[in-house]
């Protein structure tokens, strides 16, 4: 419980810290009454848009009023759809996860056995293969994968569509794309925690009773494995998100990730804050349940701050 | 207690060993176990090759890489029909030598790649230094800003930052510096933190040494090796990251060239020409593959224990 409590006292510093730098990002972008004015507006229009907005005001009063809107979760309308921009990133979140999840979903399809076998057939030729496609899909740039994938399984071999998405089949392209960079990861630290796990005593305790060698592999073995890789995955949340970013913008995946690249590009900052304040409060959460399920599957873990 | 007393007589007379070897042996015994290691040897010599594709790209492309020709557009590499031997791996859209476009694309690859990991890492070291050397508040202060720095994934930050200051090569290498500091700062921290709990730390303070002098002199040479095998291995990172924002349209812009931007190009073609988004791709992988296994032989060598 203490634990639980510096936890969370110890995100308040970091929100702010970040509700700093995006603050100031936006206030450098320059003056956004030249974006939301037609060319024609006179200088008078202007400065009343510019006072009515607190332009004018000191930027330490602009902060606070900033924040107060912040905390009540409004980060302005977007220019470009006319909306509030915290609906229109919160409408296109559930794509995002959809593809999140099923990534996850590939990458662990891929990375246990992967792992799991590599760890045991350790120095083979089977472990050299695996050790050997991890390596080369943490190489490859992400993106490029899936211009790759694309090429094969969409341009030549008509299976998949090319990009958008409304059917399973519009999933599969850009799942797989995420997924292998993240089972690329997940592979190497299933490997090494199961090569850890099978030197422990309570392994050869298991052997020696006789116990069938999946049986330990399976039950003793890949229980406490799976442990800190859970742990280290979920820590990778942030990376996560980033690849959505990227995955998303080459299959057109109608996602957080592809709004948010658009939104940078069309220089439409309430879009880009609100996103990021989401994805910010997404990754501490996660980050926090990370350390907290830690602790739970393993009591012998003690912080020492 | 026979055995404590012969322990520290052992690893004194390995030191003694170890220190009177000169240091021409040392980078002999190096290269012996460079060439044991069959991947990184292959490191190496990509790295190398790269290396000297960028040094003398002027030197050795083929064709202009910016000169547009119009009558030779997507012309595919020299084994395909209509393929020709003028261009080794084909033409893009504008008709431009996509092999002369690699090599000099390999310049700001390189050039992004390890100045931004300069950059990132003479932060990182500084304050994961004074992190973990220091402590107390200010140990606080920079953990709180290294957590606010995970919380944003890099390439959304570098997107936002790039946005607002504009893109430009110094922007591109200064953006991927002062996004990529935090994962020196945690382990720098973290060595440090183990270090300065030492006896020869612990004497040298008793004599009367002074902060700036235990670091530079007992804490930064024993972190070093640490943080040159994280070093060379985020070169990679950070050659992956700036293809990205090239692909994404707020890294590199035309004319000059990128990996990132000719793949980013090559995709309104993939449906007709699959070689132009795909030897930009393949010269990553490539370099980045090369890369990881010079780090990680590096890491075997200098730093094994983080194996």
């Amino acid at each position: 419980m203490r634990f639980f409590l510096t936890s969370v006292i110890k995100i308040i510093p970091v929100l702010f810290i970040i509700s700093f730098i995006v603050f100031f990002l936006v206030r450098l972008t320059g003056d956004p009454v030249s974006l939301m004015l037609p060319e024609t507006a006179t200088d008078q229009q202007r400065e009343d848009l510019r006072n009515s907005m607190g332009l004018n005001d000191p930027v330490y009063i602009q902060y606070l009023n900033y924040m107060a809107d912040v905390v009540r979760g409004n980060f302005g309308d977007s220019y470009k759809y006319n909306e509030p921009a915290l609906e229109i990133v919160l409408e296109r979140l559930p794509a995002s996860f959809t593809l999140a999840i099923s990534s996850m979903v590939v990458a662990t399809l891929i990375a246990v056995p992967a792992g799991i076998y590599s760890a045991i057939k350790r120095n083979t030729f089977i472990d050299v293969v695996i050790t050997g496609s991890s390596v080369l899909g943490k190489a490859m740039p992400n993106f490029w994968l899936g211009i790759m994938l694309i090429l094969l399984f969409a341009v030549h071999i008509s299976i998949f569509p090319v990009s958008g998405s409304g059917t399973i089949m519009h999933l599969v392209l850009p799942s797989i794309t995420l997924g292998t960079a993240i089972a690329a990861e997940m592979t190497r630290l299933i490997r090494s925690s199961m090569l850890e796990v099978l030197g422990a005593e309570y392994i050869r305790t298991a052997r020696s009773k006789g116990l069938l060698e999946t049986v330990v592999v399976n039950k003793h073995a890949l229980r406490n494995a799976l442990i800190p890789v859970v742990t280290i995955m979920a820590l990778q949340t942030a990376t996560l998100i980033g690849g959505t970013l990227i995955t998303e913008t080459v299959f057109s995946w109608p996602g957080m990730g592809q709004l948010l690249v658009q939104a940078v590009n069309a220089r439409d900052m309430a879009i880009v804050q609100a996103a990021t304040f989401i994805i910010a409060i997404l990754v501490i959460l996660s980050n926090l349940m990370a350390d907290l399920t830690y602790r739970y599957l393993d009591p012998r873990i003690k912080y020492d701050d | 207690m026979v055995t404590k007393t012969e322990q520290p007589n052992e690893q004194a007379l390995d030191v003694n060993n170890h220190s009177a070897k000169t240091s021409s042996s040392q980078s002999k015994k190096w290269i012996k176990q460079l060439l044991k290691s069959k991947t990184g040897t292959v490191g190496l010599l990509i790295v190398v090759s790269v290396i000297l594709m960028a040094i003398f790209a002027d030197l050795i492309v083929p064709h202009s890489h910016s000169e547009t020709n119009v009558a030779d557009r997507l012309i595919p590499p020299f084994w395909m029909d209509g393929g020709s031997s003028e261009y080794i791996l084909g033409t893009d859209n504008l008709g431009r030598d996509i092999l002369s476009r690699i090599i000099i694309g390999s310049q700001v690859s390189l050039l992004v790649g390890i100045s931004s990991v300069i950059v990132a890492g003479a932060i990182g070291l500084s304050l994961g230094l004074i992190s973990g050397y220091y402590g107390k508040w200010i140990d606080q202060v920079i953990m709180r800003l290294v957590d606010s720095f995970l919380a944003i994934p890099n390439i959304l930050f570098m997107l936002i930052i790039l946005a607002v200051i504009g893109t430009s090569l110094p922007a591109i290498i200064l953006v991927l510096g002062v996004t990529t500091w935090v994962i020196y700062a945690r382990m720098v921290r973290s060595e440090t933190l183990s270090i300065k709990e030492r006896d020869y730390v612990k004497s040298a303070r008793a004599i009367g040494a002074n902060d700036m002098r235990i670091i530079s002199k007992y804490i930064l040479p024993n972190v070093i090796s640490s943080f040159i095998v994280i070093a060379t291995l985020n070169v990679a990172t950070t050659i992956i990251l700036e293809s990205s924002l090239s692909f994404l349209g707020l890294g590199i812009q035309s004319p000059d060239v990128s990996w990132g931007l000719m793949l980013s190009d090559g995709r309104d073609y993939l449906a007709t020409s699959w070689w132009v988004a795909t030897f930009p791709g393949l010269a990553i992988t490539i370099t980045v593959l090369g890369i990881i296994f010079l780090g990680d032989w590096l890491r075997d060598v200098l730093d094994p224990k983080t194996k």
